[in-house]
């Protein structure tokens, strides 16, 4: 199959690849670059465990073709923490329980990523609107909300 | 949340200091950094990616499989058939002696459910592999299925499972699991009321995020290693060496994190079949459920029948329970006559009831296999069970919840199947739900007490 070069950077590093043509960005940010952060659990754009910003906009990287990506900034939940400090967002879903099998759990911080950035003071029907494309089996949403209302506040309280 | 320590603090040695106390999962930070490894999160050069071939009838007779359009596919490694399969009808009890074997790893004769596996296509892509399975032709008989309890168990009904003879799981019992207490009829004539009804539940799919599957690498000395996400690692090692005939040092099987289960990861499907891939082929071998496959293929939650037959007296004692459960197992046991068995022994329900009679029985229809679910075999059970405590309570004019204190079971009472009730503790948490919920009882139920004769 004929393969298209693409090049992007993935949690700030650069990243060059040869992919088949029509491979995801799933696909290939797993298989190819070993991030493994993105889950697939349905392939078909609907659980939102693929969930991905691209240049800073939440993606679903299963419905994500990787040649549409031609230089673009890839940031995932494996990228998050800098030098071995953890992004607020983990911090809360660790301390508010946000989290049991932790399938679905790159997909909504990366959900709530997206929305802190763009609205870093958040209502909780804010919340519950920006993660409404994330499927969670185990919680029942409750604690993941609660835990992205305390990031929004560790933040706000950072920059105080 | 507070630990109520006035109930039974004569049995307690230690201060229970860790209820209330926040303590962090041991997991989460692997989960949070998206470090931790899911059988999936890893890839093999050469690796093969299995597509399975499965029934679109409920039943059906198997008059010819033809793989030769599918074998020429470019891409394509191997073709599986049930003529590759060492040991092709297993049963995944038969570790614990629930036999008989009864299932086909895949199909030969016949398929018995819509979404049964008959042939496994490999090749180097998940579309090569699409495909060609695309290009399998299957000659059919359909036969007329059976896609209801009720329907299975009438006279003539058409046979679902030639294992098993009939529509139902043969127990050492006869044809259902009973429990005899008491004398029921004698119950029944003393009874101020009489109440019976029937109850209907549907399947219900478990819905992990993280569908089925596993990962297979060939070690080079005919040792496998597989990456599954099991949640029943055992019944997996030791049915995988039953059905390939290897002995259970060849294979290694590495498991532990699971993207979800509720049961719906206990039955053996996946890691037989893509084993053996590798070993016809000598390369890795990627097994993962659509998310199509993991609603309609994977094993729900049985659909069940039950119906309850009690006899109360105005003082609000039940004296006497008759039950008729029926659990709809699919085409095949799975976990299905166990479930069946753990609901007979079930259903007194916490409550102490004087003559009690129950059968419960495995059917076969020609449905998803069903299997494990959160509790399977008492769930259903118990919504049946206590909606109808809720029903008997308004037949005789009383409050639900001081029903259930005169009948709750308590230390030292016989339950029906012959286990002494000990460390019993629900009127203890009635009396708490009673002041929470803010739903006043009689005086009299809060001074009651799970001991006998206080």
């Amino acid at each position: 199959m004929a393969k298209v070069p693409v090049q992007f950077t993935l949690n700030g590093e650069e990243k060059a690849e040869f992919v088949d043509s029509g491979a995801t960005l799933l696909k290939v940010v797993r298989d190819k670059l070993g991030d493994t952060s993105p889950k697939s659990g349905c392939n078909q754009g609907t659980c939102g465990a693929c969930s991905v910003l691209v240049d800073g906009e939440l993606r679903l990287s299963c419905l994500t073709l990787a040649e549409t990506c031609e230089g673009a900034h890839i940031v995932t939940t494996g990228g998050l923490a800098k030098d071995g400090v953890l992004h607020p967002l983990q911090r809360a879903f660790m301390d508010e329980f946000a989290a049991q099998c932790g399938f679905c759990t790159p997909g909504m911080i990366m959900a709530a990523k997206a929305l802190l950035d763009r609205t870093p003071d958040p209502s909780r029907d804010e919340v519950v609107e920006a993660l409404s494309g994330n499927i969670c089996r185990c919680t029942g949403y409750e604690p993941i909300i609660r835990a992205v209302l305390t990031a929004a506040r560790a933040n706000s309280q950072n920059a105080a | 949340m507070k630990l109520a320590k006035s109930y039974f603090a004569d049995q307690r040695k230690d201060d229970l200091k860790e209820l209330g106390q926040g303590l962090q999962r041991s997991d989460v930070p692997g989960h949070v950094t998206g470090k931790t490894s899911y059988f999936a999160d890893r890839h093999f050069p050469g690796m093969l990616y299995l597509k399975m071939v499965r029934s679109p009838h409920d039943h059906a007779r198997i008059r010819k499989i033809d793989t030769s359009e599918a074998e020429k596919h470019p891409g394509v490694a191997r073709v599986i058939t049930h003529k590759d399969v060492p040991h092709n009808v297993y049963t995944i009890l038969i570790l614990i002696q629930v036999g008989p074997e009864d299932e086909q790893v895949l199909a030969e004769d016949k398929v018995r459910w819509k979404g049964e596996a008959v042939v496994a296509v490999l090749a180097d892509s998940q579309r090569a592999a699409e495909e060609a399975a695309a290009k399998v032709k299957i000659d059919y008989e359909v036969l007329p299925a059976v896609l209801d309890i009720e329907e299975a168990l009438k006279p003539g009904a058409p046979l679902v499972n030639e294992y098993h003879g009939q529509n139902y799981y043969m127990y050492d019992s006869g044809a259902s699991r009973k429990v005899r207490f008491g004398d029921v009829e004698k119950g029944f004539a003393e009874a101020d009321h009489i109440l019976e009804q029937t109850y209907f539940s549907s399947p219900i799919e478990q819905a992990p995020t993280e569908t089925t599957g596993c990962i297979v690498t060939p070690d080079g000395n005919d040792r496998f290693t597989c990456y599954t996400n099991t949640q029943a690692m055992f019944f997996t090692l030791d049915n995988t060496s039953i059905i390939l005939q290897m002995p259970g040092h060849k294979l290694h099987m590495v498991g532990g994190t699971v993207g979800g289960g509720f049961g719906g990861k206990v039955d053996v499907t996946v890691e037989p079949i893509a084993i053996l891939a590798a070993k016809l082929t000598g390369r890795p071998v990627s097994f993962i459920y659509s998310r199509h496959e993991e609603m309609q293929i994977s094993s729900p939650r049985a659909a069940e029948k039950i119906v309850l037959k009690d006899g109360v007296m105005n003082d609000g004692r039940i004296v006497a329970r008759q039950v008729w459960g029926y659990t709809d197992a699919g085409a095949y046991s799975r976990h299905s006559p166990y479930g069946a068995q753990k609901g007979a022994a079930h259903y007194p329900g916490p409550y102490t009831i004087p003559n009690v009679w129950v059968d419960t029985w495995c059917v076969y229809t020609n449905r998803t296999p069903s299997s494990a679910m959160r509790g399977f075999g008492v769930t259903i059970a118990d919504f049946a069970l206590e909606v109808q405590m809720d029903k008997l309570a308004r037949l005789i004019g009383m409050d639900p919840l001081e029903f259930r204190f005169i009948n709750a079971y308590r230390d030292g009472d016989m339950k029906a199947h012959r286990q002494e009730t000990t460390g019993a503790a629900l009127i203890e948490c009635m009396q708490e739900a009673s002041r929470l919920a803010d739903w006043p009882v009689a005086e009299k139920y809060l001074q009651m007490s799970s001991y006998k004769g206080s």
